[in-house]
Order: C-alpha cells, then sequence, then structure tokens
C-alpha cells in the first residue's frame, strides 16, 4: 500500500494531553519537509479529560480546508475510539495502544504507555506518537529533532526527553512501515519549508497590528481571545495598550475614549459577549466614532457550544445596535483574507467615521496552514484625523456625510462629542430640523460603504454558469475544494469577504444566476435572507449545517453532486 | 471668579432653578481656571442624567456618552493621551448604579482622573426614583413603601479599594468644595469626589438645610494617610463627614502599561512600524 500524494493524519486524546503540542510538532516537521499543511482542531469545554483531536493534511499541493477522511488515526486514550468511530473507514490505519484497544481487529498496535515509561512519564506518549507518525511516513527523524529542539530547547531535561521518546517511537513507525511494506511518495517541495505557517487568531492580529492598531480592551470569551492574547504578546515591542476589562460594555466604551483621543482600537469578542456591546455599537453610531469589532462566532444561543463552531452571529453583527446608522461587516474565509480584512477594517472604520466588524469563527481561528506571505502594505496607512481650528465643529454638515475628525490637544479648537442629538458643535438639540439633518448626515456616509467595493470578491468556476453557489466567511475554503473535486461545468462558486454591505458587483452576480443556492454554518439561512433584503433575489436552496463542527469537503462534495445529477 | 475661560457664556441650561448643579458647575469652572488647566489639554467625560450634562454648560473639550459609562471612556482617553488632564463627571445614579462595576474596577487602575460624583440621592432626570445613596424609608413613586435598601457608601467602597483619593463635599459650603476640586483635581491617580447636592425636584429630605446640619468637617488632626481612620471617618452617617478622608501615591494605570513602557508619545503620534511588523511576520516561518 502507498499513500496517495496527500495524507490526512487525525490524533485524538483527552484535555491535557497535549493534543496540542502534538499538532504543532508535526505540522511544523511536516511543512519543514516540504509539505503543504493544514491543521484544525475540535474540542470539548474542559481543561481535562473528554475528547479532544487534531486533524493534520499533508499533501503535495496546497490543503486548506476540514476533510471527514482519515488515513492515519492515532488514538492516545481509551475514550478516543468512540469519538472518532464515524470518520474511519476500511482504508484507515488505526494506531493505539494493544493495552487499551485489545478488542480492535484493525489496530495497529503501538504500546504508547510502556515507551513513554521507558523515557519517564506518561506525558511524552505525544513524543513517541508523533515519532510513530514521522517514521512511518518515512520522513528525516533530523527534521523531527529540530523541531522539538526549537519547543523545548529551554529546557534540557524535557528535550532530551522528548527526544528519546521521539526516537522510540520513530523506530516502531519505520519497522511498521517496512513490516506492512507501506510507503509514502508523497512529492516535496523545498520551497515550503521557509514559508509562513499560522492560524487565524495570529492572522487577525498581525492584520491589526499592521493596519495600526495601537488599543486594546477586551473581556476574555472563546473563540476570540486569541486575538486578544496575541495582542498582549505584543504590546511592548509595538506600544499597543491592552487591557482587560471588567465585563465587554467597559470594554467598548474603552475603546471609544481611546478614539476620541486619537487611538485605533479594537475590541474581540464573541456572540455573548458582543451582545453586551450594544449599546456601545449604538454609541459609536450617534458620536461617529470609528471602531473595529472583531466578532468571533460560536454556536449560541447563550452560551451555545463554547468551543465549537457556527456562522449564527451576522444577524447580530447586523442588527445589533438600537438606532438606525451605517455599519461595514467582513467575514474572511482564509488566512490571507482574515489579515487583510483586519488591517482594512481600521481604514475603513476611521475613513468613514462607524464601526467595522471582522466576522471570524472558530474554525476559522483554530485552522491553520502555510501561506508563501502576507500582503503587507508598502506604506502604513494615513490617519483621517485633522487639526482643528478656533471655530472646529465636529458634526459640521457636509456633501459626504464626514465632518472633519478632530481630537482633543491637537490643534486649536474643541472636540464636542454627545451621545445625545446634537447640533454641528456637539451640543443637545431636539429642534426637528437638526434632528433630521443629522440622520440624514450620518446614513449619507453610508453610500461611500456600499459602492466601494473594499475587499475582492471572488468567482470560482465559470463565468457563464447556470448554478451559483453562494458562502461567505470560513465555509469559502471547504465549498473552494469540492466545486473543484465536482469540476462541474454549470456550477461557480460566488464569494465576497465583504459581507456588508453587499458592493455592486456582487449583487450583479447574484441576479445572473438561474439558480442561487446559500451555504452556510447557521440554521436559519441568515446570509440568504441578507441577499434577498439588500437584492431582491430570494436563494432557490440553502445548505445548512449548524451541529457545531465545520463543513467538510466531504459533505459538500456529496451534496454537490446530489445536485448536479439531479 | 466671574468668567473665565472654561465657563460657557449664554447657553440654555436645562436645570431646574435652585439645583445644586449650577454651584457645582461654578465651582467646578472656577477651580480648573485657578489651576491654571491648559484648555486644550483638558477633556470632561460624562454619562447620562441632570448631572452628566454639565460639559454642556462648559468651553472644554467633551464626550457625553451612555448612562454608567463615564469611567471606562475616560479610561481609554488617558490611556491614549496621558497629557491629557481628564475628568470624569456624573450623578450618583450613574456612578453608582449603572457604573458601579466599572467604578470598582477603574479604582482598581488608578488612572490618572479626576472622578466627581453628584451625589443627589435621588435619580434626577428620570424624575425622582431612588438611587444607590437614597436613604432607607426614602418614599419615591417608585418606591411608594420607602427605600428598603441599604445605601451604598461609596467612601467606604473606595477606602477598602486603596482608592488614591477620596472625599466627600457640600456644594453649599463654596470655599472648602472649591478647596477639595483643586486638590482631587491635582492629585496623580484615581480621585473621587463625592460632592452632595440638593435636587429640589425630587429630593424633598436631602434639602440644602438637611445637609447643612447633618454634615460635619473631619477632625482637623485626620491624617488622610490612614486608612483605618479614613475608613471609620467613612462609616459615620450622622453627621456625614465632609473633607479629605484618604490619600495614598499609587503606582498610575496608564504609566504601568507596557504599551507605554519604549514610547511615550500619545497614541495619535504613533507610527505605525511596518519594518517591525515584516519581522514578525517572517517569525512565523518556522
Ligand atoms: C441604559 C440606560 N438606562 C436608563 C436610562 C435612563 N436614565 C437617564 S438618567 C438616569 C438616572 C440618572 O440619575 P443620576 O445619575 O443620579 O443623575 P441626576 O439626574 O440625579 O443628576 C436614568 C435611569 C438611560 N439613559 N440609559
Ligand atoms: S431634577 Fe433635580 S438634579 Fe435635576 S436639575 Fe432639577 S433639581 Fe437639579
Amino acid at each position: 500500500m502507498r499513500f496517495k500524494n496527500e495524507i490526512s493524519i487525525v490524533l485524538v486524546g483527552e484535555a491535557g494531553q497535549g493534543i496540542q503540542t502534538i499538532e504543532t510538532v508535526l505540522t511544523r516537521t511536516l511543512k519543514a519537509a516540504g509539505l503543504h499543511v493544514f491543521a484544525t482542531k475540535e474540542f470539548m469545554s474542559r481543561i481535562r479529560g473528554g475528547s479532544n483531536s487534531t486533524t493534520i493534511r499533508a499533501a503535495s499541493s496546497p490543503v486548506r480546508a476540514y476533510a471527514e477522511e482519515i488515513d492515519l488515526c492515532v488514538l492516545l486514550d481509551g475514550d478516543a475510539y468512540s469519538w472518532i468511530q464515524e470518520r474511519i473507514t476500511p482504508d484507515t490505519l488505526v494506531i493505539g495502544d494493544p493495552a487499551v484497544y485489545d478488542h480492535l481487529d484493525e489496530l495497529i498496535p503501538l504500546p504508547l504507555a510502556d515507551l513513554a515509561k521507558q523515557v519517564g512519564e506518561k506525558i511524552y506518549a505525544n513524543a513517541v506518537a508523533c515519532g510513530f507518525v514521522i517514521g512511518l511516513l518515512g520522513l528525516k527523524s533530523a527534521l523531527l529533532e529540530k523541531t522539538l529542539e526549537e519547543l523545548f530547547g529551554g529546557n534540557q531535561e524535557v528535550l532530551d526527553k522528548n527526544l528519546r521518546a521521539s526516537r522510540l517511537g520513530l523506530e516502531q513507525g519505520e519497522a511498521t512501515a517496512k513490516e506492512k511494506e507501506w510507503f509514502c511518495d508523497l512529492q516535496t517541495n523545498p520551497q515550503i519549508a521557509g514559508q509562513l505557517f499560522l492560524n487565524g487568531s495570529e492572522a487577525v492580529g498581525l492584520g491589526a497590528l499592521t493596519g495600526g492598531c495601537n488599543f486594546i480592551a477586551s473581556y476574555p470569551m472563546s473563540p476570540s481571545t486569541g486575538v486578544l492574547q496575541f495582542l498582549a504578546k505584543y504590546a511592548e515591542r509595538f506600544g499597543l495598550v491592552v487591557e482587560q476589562a471588567e465585563d465587554e460594555i467597559s470594554a467598548i466604551n474603552m475603546g471609544l475614549g481611546s478614539w476620541y483621543a486619537g487611538g485605533r482600537a479594537m475590541v474581540s469578542t464573541s456572540g455573548g459577549g458582543f451582545a453586551l456591546m450594544g449599546e456601545g455599537l449604538s454609541l459609536a453610531g450617534g458620536i461617529e466614532s470609528p471602531m473595529v469589532i472583531h466578532l468571533a462566532q460560536r454556536p449560541g444561543p447563550a452560551t451555545g457550544l463554547p468551543t465549537r463552531t457556527e456562522q449564527g452571529d451576522l444577524d447580530l453583527a447586523l442588527y445589533a445596535g438600537h438606532g438606525e446608522f451605517p455599519r461595514m461587516i467582513l467575514a474572511p474565509g482564509t488566512l490571507e483574507e482574515a489579515f487583510e480584512c483586519a488591517r482594512l477594517a481600521f481604514d475603513l472604520a476611521d475613513a468613514s467615521q462607524s464601526p467595522v466588524f471582522i466576522l471570524t469563527d472558530q474554525y476559522l481561528l483554530d485552522s491553520s496552514y502555510n501561506v508563501p506571505e502576507l500582503p503587507l502594505p508598502a506604506e502604513p496607512d494615513e490617519h483621517h484625523i485633522v487639526e482643528t481650528s478656533a471655530d472646529y465643529r465636529r458634526y459640521a454638515l457636509t456633501e459626504s456625510g464626514l465632518s472633519p475628525r478632530g481630537i482633543p490637544g491637537y490643534g486649536q479648537g474643541l472636540v464636542c462629542v454627545d451621545s445625545d442629538e446634537h447640533d454641528e458643535a456637539g451640543f443637545i438639540t431636539e429642534d426637528a430640523e437638526v434632528r433630521t439633518a443629522m440622520v440624514d448626515k450620518r446614513l449619507r456616509k453610508f453610500k461611500g460603504l456600499r459602492s466601494e467595493q473594499t475587499v475582492k470578491h471572488h468567482l470560482f468556476g465559470p463565468t457563464d454558469y447556470r448554478r451559483l453557489l453562494v458562502g461567505w466567511g470560513s465555509t469559502r475554503l471547504a465549498i473552494e475544494e469540492a466545486l473543484a473535486r465536482v469540476g462541474d461545468p454549470e456550477t461557480a462558486f460566488l464569494y465576497s469577504p465583504q459581507v456588508y454591505p453587499l458592493s455592486e458587483q456582487v449583487q450583479e452576480h447574484l441576479q445572473g444566476a438561474q439558480r442561487l443556492i446559500v451555504i452556510e454554518s447557521n440554521a436559519t439561512g441568515q446570509f440568504a435572507r441578507l441577499i434577498q433584503r439588500e437584492t431582491g433575489r430570494q436563494a432557490d436552496a440553502c445548505w445548512l449545517q449548524y451541529n457545531g463542527r465545520p463543513f467538510s469537503v466531504e459533505a459538500l462534495e456529496h451534496r454537490l453532486r446530489q445536485e448536479v445529477t439531479s | 471668579m466671574t468668567t473665565n475661560m472654561f465657563v460657557r457664556e449664554g447657553c440654555d441650561i436645562a436645570w431646574c432653578p435652585g439645583c445644586g448643579n449650577f454651584g457645582i458647575l461654578k465651582l467646578l469652572t472656577a477651580a480648573m481656571a485657578a489651576l491654571e488647566l491648559d484648555q486644550q489639554q483638558t477633556v470632561l467625560v460624562s454619562g447620562i442624567g441632570q448631572a452628566a450634562k454639565i460639559p454642556q454648560y462648559m468651553q472644554v473639550h467633551f464626550f457625553n456618552g451612555l448612562h454608567g459609562r463615564a469611567l471606562p471612556v475616560a479610561t481609554g482617553i488617558k490611556a491614549s493621551n496621558p497629557n491629557l488632564t481628564v475628568i470624569a463627571e456624573s450623578g450618583d445614579g450613574d456612578m453608582y448604579g449603572e457604573g458601579g462595576n466599572h467604578f470598582i474596577h477603574c479604582i482598581r487602575r488608578n488612572p490618572d482622573l479626576t472622578n466627581i460624583v453628584h451625589n443627589n440621592m435621588v435619580y434626577g432626570l428620570t424624575k425622582g426614583q431612588a438611587s444607590p445613596t437614597s436613604q432607607r424609608g426614602f418614599e419615591t413613586p417608585l418606591q411608594p413603601a420607602g427605600v428598603i435598601l441599604e445605601p451604598f457608601n461609596p467612601l467606604a467602597v473606595a477606602i477598602a479599594l486603596e482608592a488614591s483619593f477620596v472625599a466627600r463635599a457640600f456644594v453649599g459650603h463654596k470655599e472648602q468644595t472649591l478647596d477639595i476640586l483643586q486638590q482631587a483635581i491635582r492629585h496623580r491617580g484615581y480621585a473621587l469626589v463625592d460632592l452632595l447636592q440638593p435636587c429640589v425636584s425630587f429630593n424633598k429630605l436631602n434639602t440644602y438645610q438637611w445637609f447643612d446640619e447633618n454634615t460635619a468637617y473631619l477632625d482637623e488632626n485626620h491624617d488622610p494617610h490612614d486608612r483605618i481612620q479614613a475608613f471609620a471617618s467613612a462609616l459615620e452617617e450622622d453627621p456625614l463627614r465632609l473633607g479629605v478622608f484618604y490619600r495614598k501615591e499609587k503606582p498610575l494605570f496608564e504609566d504601568q502599561l507596557l504599551g507605554h513602557k519604549k514610547e511615550k508619545k500619545p497614541l495619535f503620534q504613533r507610527q505605525v512600524n511596518l519594518e517591525e511588523i515584516r519581522r514578525l511576520v517572517q517569525e512565523f516561518n518556522g
């Protein structure tokens, strides 16, 4: 037996067993070997026990989406099998400790516990497992050793034990491959070794830094915390104010205070936290403050499935906040887009004096893969603040709806902002005419947002399509791969990271579809509703999934084949 | 003390005739003028309520935000531009009720800002409901049988949290209040001034006369560095003590932020360091 030009590896174990470490070690080593690598994890909301898994795809050509099929499955504890059973096929190689899984006929035995104990404690089982996989694939042990040195180099004793454990595993892997006559002919490309490897949280964080983010106040909530932690790590290096607020209400108000004083602030939160920010969002609308909101979706309602994924908060982002005011929603689908959307969000918020959302989800944030580069700009974005004159009026009525935005301490004028309806100078008014003029002015700003195509949309597949698939956010890559697998000449896939407002170009594509199919990870088709509201075009079908898991390439492929042949 | 640059002449003031807020407006602008604050570097932040309207009647930068949220906004401003003098001002309902959580945590952070609370022991703008500082038995349309809750003691809470400056004043005593306000604004760190102020429309219990009769200054030998003594004085109810209860030098929030370690400039003067970001991106090639 031989592996094709791709292999899918899944490692399952309890929380606390170091699945994250295994993922890091294996992805780094596989990439160093010159393979394209994708990894995504799936975990339970608990610190110990339960079941966590990581799915790693390594291939000769780029892989970037979650696939269910497993070529190689490593079971790290007694419960693992039942969690992964559905994804195991007759072709899957199942590796586990014979002492635990004596009843599994197809088991390829790897005495994890014994080998780990030879080295020291049972936590070294994960190094044994990593060694086994690398040995089985016939990859060089030096690559694995180098990765371990990079990760554990700070502690010689721990490093030595990891090295010994991995060597024991590697020998077993090599022996098994030889005995069963497996070999692996994955084509490698040395250039990949030097590529970037990052996850969604890191991509959002790097984008925010590049966009000039210098202030973040937030309250921890999965899955948004990764971005907050990323920025906290680099606070000193990049001169970034980071504060863990007492709650989300405080966080967004601190952020608005920062923008008022000339900072470029963002908040990172999840649905439940953002629910608390509703009044702050409305305040941003009323005082015409820029604001960047990273809203990382997870299944609701209430606290829902804390560690799993969903696209259930589009409506929340769209309708949160009382009163009428413009906003923009960007929903990246790739890591490059996550970087770009996060970067652009600051400039867009600053230029439009309106809130801008970066709408992500657990799946996107916790997935990682190699990318050749991130689109760094040549120059930093310009700030849109002005030096004020003595007669400065914060809410001067203008044709574009945008009043030049001053900040205190820069110029001769006074910067007066008020959450009550206000006149041009920022003073409270109940004058009916001024009220109407101010509402009109705020809504006029929206025109600029609407016509602009800020982050490019994509049309995959034929341009003379009859059937159009539409997805948004993190479903992009799985739909792309499924479409490529099916390769139907009449089916295309339309995708735009700017989900609101929908640009005119996207609207044209939608109108041209004979059959429109919207694919989303929620139960009611929120994006389909948005499309109908904005364009009048009703979706002919919605493919929805809301079980807390990401769409797999296979599930979409299957659905599309049925669709095409029906 | 009649005209100064912080006074906005000729504006239509929405307070009831006789309201204690007028006195606070006068004293605050006088204190700011006496301290020669730089008008371009001074920001007033307020929430919602009658008290919170105060910046509308002044010549100053202001951020009049949402009910209860003045302190987070003020903290965000101060952390983004530490050169600004920031004063957060609002009513007792705003700061201690809706904003209670922020009050606690703002004290813990200790940004260099002055927090003036117009304490009239009632909700003015919404027409006379109980506030967190209303006394037991105080009858309102919403509490027809009288307030049954224990009144919130802002000074005791602030001292318990080791706020860096804690004072109580009464608007009827001009000289002393002016002095306390100046001390509070000059103080480096979070400074609370609980400022007693009659609401002539909705609080018929705590009137000018009532405050006059039920307050007394701290003893001359009160040591504001003695926390236990300060706490004991804060617990006194009959009479309510006035003066500076407690003060302590503490590290400032903004001074300790990692983001201000290498660079001291306000955020709006900072440049994105693309070169350094490029280097960071390259660190992800492992
Ligand atoms: C979120 C929210 N809830 C309620 C209100 C209504 N409201 C406005 S002012 C106020 C109370 C203000 O009381 P206080 O802070 O004591 O100020 P005063 O008017 O007495 O000066 C309330 C409840 C509001 N504006 N926003
Ligand atoms: S209602 Fe009370 S607090 Fe408000 S202005 Fe009138 S007297 Fe002052």
